[in-house]
Parts: structure tokens; sequence; C-alpha cells
């Protein structure tokens, strides 16, 4: 029954059954790409705190335009708290400049002060009886169910704006993003293209205020931004990831507010993008937390199936006869593995092919899985003799480094390696280097 | 009106730069010659990097002023090329080498406009100049210090000037990006390009370099590297003589925030 009520709000709310619905809908998700795509030159530039500085210091200007023309219109509005952005984000450059506390002082200072005054205003407002001012403190996390057509036009007015703007100056906010200086000494007008990028951020922060409200506005420029990183190392696609990521994000808080109406809209969106940046966080390839933990693993395997190749190809050393098959215990003395995990590995390089089971509970090494433990053994002493030699670590030192480097070495590496030291013939503690390439070991019947 | 074809490259005159009133440049006054390398060298805290950005226009004055072939620097940004160092950026930045070269074209194309494809041509043979072309769609944060100090000097290249100012450009590299730095300013000098290198080792500047400035907040010594590179002005520049300086600047220092604040 409660599945049926979500299901058919689902559709009533996507369908846009109602006008009001369409006008909501719209305006959360062209707000939401907005402060997602802008949110990311603010995310970039190493000051997200900026964003949530400005969007506090919107309420003071909110709260004077209102007071000044008794209107609650958009434009008002919306001009209100621009103008007091503006006023907030030069009175945090002030005081960097000119006093001795640094930006992040200033922008605490900057945030607090002006969001009390703010706080003040709406105080004074709401209890001078003054009839229009109902709905007001829907700035201070947002309504987006109190959207109305005027609005929506407003917001997409802005939304449209800011592309174009983020469109005609991408080359050159990029430079101006990593390499100031360069930008600079490169003859770019880098103090007006600053103006125009904190206008740009001012202007997202401005028209989220309604539907999110000062107190979140700041999780919505951000959060796209740091989620959209996860997956893309170009600045354009993360640009366009974010938008993408900030639009779901405002259609599902919007649906939100539409199902429980008297629910503020601004925390149902910012829980909304905080789930998307954990899933990013999470699942995104390459930089994920599940991709770095799989790449942990796979490494962590390749290390066991080398050592273990190693250990069965140096117990063939002796008599130069890798035929014999070793037992359990054998491999288990020198390895210093579980029993469980030796069996597991024992397993794996079964299925590759290099090792073979000749009789229950004895092993020895294929031709391929020779030559492999070969090759782990050459890098494993070819590394102890440029400890020693270069480095000049005491050869009882060397062996767990080599331990290590075994696993990584390239061949390129590898072959620089034998290079530089001149192809050694013999590790630091005597026992023989295999030679590369000519790795082949003769399989007996 | 010719004025500027004889010009030198960089005309330094009675240059003083100072931090919250301690300075970091004392009363430099320098022609640099062209189609030279030329090295800065001096201890640390001795204001290299400083000049390099006070040459560019980077840094606020306290007196004196900077000519570039005979201009102010805000009016001669096409004739030179700057080197930042490496750590003076994020290498994370979403981007990849060839992007971070096609930057050193940005100034030459106007306000809006997008690189085209003559710019991606330039910024790829820039990067096969500095042996890179192999990494051009390498995200940044991948390449090597090395690789990422070529890529720099790529960028620098993309901007096809006669004068360049690198900020330690050998500091931290590799042997290789060592040598193609070297081969880098050879060819530039044949080219007759005049460029000024901050430089922190001293024994490879009379191999790599023409001529050298002995920097300690004031210039040391200046000219052809077998006259400025000789055992006394090192002594002069790296002996630390200038604690004196120092110390007086910090008191000054110390009184005027004190007076400012009027508890002094």
């Amino acid at each position: 029954m409660a599945m049926d009520d979500v299901a058919a709000s689902w559709v009533r709310f996507f369908t846009f059954s109602s006008v009001n619905v369409a006008y909501v809908a719209i305006g959360c998700v062209l707000l939401g790409a907005a402060a997602g795509m802008v949110g990311c030159f603010a995310f970039l530039r190493k000051r997200s705190l900026l964003g949530d500085a400005l969007a506090h210091a919107a309420l003071p200007g909110i709260c004077v335009a209102f007071l000044l023309t008794g209107s609650k219109d958009p434009v008002v509005i919306l001009l209100g708290a621009v103008a007091s952005c503006w006023i907030g984000a030069l009175t945090v450059d002030w005081i960097t400049r000119c006093t001795r506390c640094k930006e992040d002082s200033a922008l605490g200072i900057v945030l607090s002060v002006f969001f009390g005054v703010g706080i003040l205003l709406l105080t004074h407002i709401q209890h001078s009886g003054n009839a229009a001012q109902a709905g007001l403190d829907r700035f201070l996390f947002g309504q987006a169910a109190g959207l109305v057509a005027r609005d929506v036009k407003i917001l997409a007015g802005t939304a449209v704006l800011l592309c174009c703007v983020v469109a005609l100056l991408y080359k050159e906010f990029k430079v101006i993003l990593f390499d100031p200086d360069f930008a600079r000494a490169a003859g770019l007008p880098v103090r007006r293209l600053e103006i125009a990028l904190a206008t740009v951020i001012v202007l997202a922060v401005g028209i989220g205020l309604q539907a999110v409200g000062v107190v979140l506005m700041a999780a919505m420029l951000v959060t796209p931004a740091a989620a959209a990183r996860y997956w893309t190392d170009r600045l354009s696609a993360m640009l366009a990831l974010a938008a993408v990521l900030g639009g779901v994000s405002g259609a599902l808080g919007a649906w939100a507010s539409y199902v429980a109406a008297r629910m503020p809209t601004g925390p149902w969106m910012v829980v909304c993008v905080t789930g998307l940046f954990f899933a990013s966080f999470l699942l995104a390839p390459g930089r994920g937390l599940a991709a770095r933990l799989l790449r942990l693993r796979r490494f962590r395997r390749k290390t066991a199936v080398e050592n273990l190749l190693r250990t069965l190809y140096q117990f063939g050393e002796a008599g130069q006869d890798w035929n014999t098959p070793r037992s359990l215990p054998e491999l288990l003395e020198r390895r210093g593995a579980s029993m469980r995990e030796l069996r597991r590995t024992l397993a794996r390089l079964g299925r590759a092919g290099l090792v073979s089971e000749a009789a229950p509970g004895m092993f020895t090494l294929t031709a391929d899985g020779a030559a492999r433990g070969a090759r782990v053994t050459r890098v494993h002493r070819l590394w102890e003799v440029y400890l020693t030699r270069k480095l000049e670590i005491a050869p009882d030192r060397v062996h767990d480094d080599a331990e290590e480097i075994e696993h990584v070495l390239t061949p390129e590496l590898e072959r620089r390696l034998a290079e530089t030291l001149e192809y050694p013939e013999r590790d630091p503690h005597g026992s023989r280097i295999p030679r590369a390439g000519r790795i082949s070991i003769s399989q007996g019947t | 009106m010719d004025s500027s074809v004889a010009a030198p490259p960089v005309e330094v005159h009675d240059l003083t730069v100072a931090y919250h009133h301690r300075p970091a440049l004392w009363d430099i006054d320098l022609a640099f010659p062209a189609g030279k390398l030329i090295a800065i060298v001096g201890p640390n805290g001795a204001g290299k990097s400083t000049l390099i950005k006070a040459i560019m226009g980077l840094t606020p004055l306290a007196s004196g002023y900077v000519r570039i072939f005979g201009q102010p620097p805000e009016r001669a940004r096409n004739a030179a090329a700057y080197v930042p160092q490496r750590e003076s950026v994020d290498w994370d930045f979403p981007t990849n080498a060839l992007d971070v070269v096609l930057m050193g074209r940005y100034g030459q194309l106007p306000l809006f406009a997008r690189p085209r494809r003559r710019d991606r041509e330039i910024a790829m043979q820039c990067l096969e100049k500095v042996g890179m072309a192999d990494y051009a769609r390498r995200q940044i944060s991948q390449l090597s210090g090395g690789q990422q100090q070529r890529v720099f000097l790529a960028r620098a290249l993309a901007q096809q000037t006669r004068l360049y100012l690198m900020d330690e450009p050998f500091a931290g590299v590799d042997a290789a990006t060592e040598q193609a730095i070297v081969t880098l300013l050879r060819d530039l000098r044949g080219q007759g390009c005049t460029v000024i290198v901050v430089h922190h080792d001293l024994q490879s500047v009379p191999e790599y370099f023409d001529w050298a400035l002995l920097l300690n907040l004031r210039a040391v010594a200046f000219g052809p590297v077998e006259e400025a590179f000789s055992p006394e002005n090192l002594q002069n520049a790296y002996g630390g003589r200038l604690n004196l300086l120092s110390d007086v600047h910090e008191r000054l220092r110390r009184a005027e925030w004190s007076s400012r604040h009027g508890d002094g």
C-alpha cells in the first residue's frame, strides 16, 4: 500500500501532472545543475568554504531588499542577495589583505557575522506585523514547493547565462585556476577574470537560495564537484558530470518535498547529493575505494604467487633439478605463510599452468612456472646487488627491500638495472643470478 | 621610435622589492644581454625568484622599474615567457599534458576564442622538443617530477618568444630531464633567444651558462661566467655578510607594527 503511494507520487511528479509540479521540478534541476557546474571552479580553486561564506552572507541582503521594497519578487530578492554576497566577498578580501587574519579566519568571520545580522533582520521583519513577510524564513532551508512560474523563468535565465559565461571563458577560467601567475605573465586580464569567476559563483548561490536556502547552498556547490572529480581527469567532463549530479539531486529533492509538502527542500537535496558523493567515493573506477581495494588485492595475490614461484625455483637451484616435487610442509617452512594461504596460492598457480601437482600434496614447477620463478629470482638478486653496490647497504639488510621491489620492476627497468650493474653474475650472498631471456629449464619426463 | 630594436631584452633600474617591510631585493640595476644563457645564483632567500617575478611584473615594486625590450612588463606580455617553479601549482588538476602546453598559446588568442588547430600543432611540436610527445594525453598527476618540468618548459616554448625566464627548472629533476633542458637551452641560444634561469647547483653553472648573476638581496656580481663566477664573488654572495642588514630591517618591521598597533 505504502509502496503504491510512493510509486504513484513518482508517476504524478515525473509526468508533471500539474503545472506547479513542473515548475518546481524544472527549477530544482536547473539550479542543481548550475550550482554543480559552477561549484567545480570553487572546488578546484580550493575555495570551497568561500561558497559557504557567500551563501550565508546573502541573508542580510535578502532581508534588506524586502525591508526596502516590501516585496518578495524574485528579482528584488536575487539582487539583494547578490549585492550582499559581493559585500561579503570584498570583506573577506579586505580582511586577508589588511589584517593579520588568514583567509580561513576571514571566511569564518564573514560567514558568522553576516548570517548573524541576517537572522537579526529576519526576526525584526517577522515581528513587524507585515503580512507580506510570511514565507521569508524559507530562505533559511529552502522550499521548492513555493516556486512559481516567474521564479522558474528567472532561475532558468540565470542558469543559461551562467552556462554561456562558462562556455565563453572556459579556457581563461581553466588557466587562472591552474596557474594564476602564469596567466598574468602571459598577459591575461587575471583580475577581471577573477571578478567574473566570483560573479558566476555568487549568481549560482543567488538562484539556489529560494529552493535550497542559505544554510545549505554551499553543499550544492561543492559536493557535486567533489563527486565528479572521482570519475574523470578532464575539466570539461568534470563540469558536465557535476551538472548532471547536481541536476539529479535537484530532481530528487524536489520530489521529496512534493511527497512531504512541509519538508524543506534544501536538506533533501543535500542528502541526495551526499549519497551520490558516497557512491562515487566507493564505486568510481580508478579513484574509488572499491577500485583501490581491488588493486591492492590483486597486487597481494601477485606477490604471493611470485614469492611461491621463487621459492620453488630456489629449491631446484641447488641441484639444477626443477623436477623433484616438493611437499606442502617443505614449502610452508620456507614461505612462512599459513597453510590455507599456501593451498590457495598453489591452486591459483595450478590454474595458471605454472605449477602441477605431481602426486597428492606434492608440487613441481611447469616450464612456464620455472621461467617466471627464474625471472622473479633474477630481479630480486639484481636489486640486492644494486642496493649493496650503489647505495652501499650491508648485504644482510637488502633482502626485505628486494622482496617488495621484485614484484613491481618492469622488464624495462630490469634491463636498465642489469645494464647499470654491468650484468653481474652473483648476488651479494653469492647465489648465481639467472640470465634474462635464456631461461629454459629442461623438463625431464 | 625604433629604440626597442636595440633595447636589451631585460633592463632593471634601481629595483627594490620588499615584503612586509623586509627587503627582498635591494637596489638592483642591470641590463641583461641578448642571446645569452644567464644563470641567477645565490643562497636561499637571496631574492632569485622575486627578481624573476619582478621582471615579469608579478610582484609590486617598492621602487625602480623594469623594461622588457624597452617596454614596461605589462605591455610586453607576448615578448617574455615565464616558467614558474614546478611546486607552485597543483598537479592533481584535472587536465592533461597537451592542455597545459596549450595554455602557452592563450596569451596570443583573443578573449573567448578557443585554441585552433594551428595552436594544437604548435603545442604538439613543443612537447616533441622536450621529448614528451608520447605523454600528450597523460593526466598531469601521473607524470614524474622531471616530466612535469618538461611540460612546463614546453608551455613556455609554445609562447614562441625571444626571452625566457625560468624559475629553478633543474630542481628535483632526473638526469634525462636535466640533459633535455640543457639541450633545449642551447637550441634556444642558437636561435638568438635570451634565457634567464634561476639555478641552485653552483657546480654546473660554468658548464651550462654564459653569464651569471650572483645575487644576495643586491647584485653581488654580474657578467660573463669566467669573470663573475670567481671564488671571491661567491664568498661575497654566500658569506652571509648581510646579517646586519636583515637585523636592522627586522627591527624596523617590528617598530612599524608596534607603532601601528599602539603598544610600542
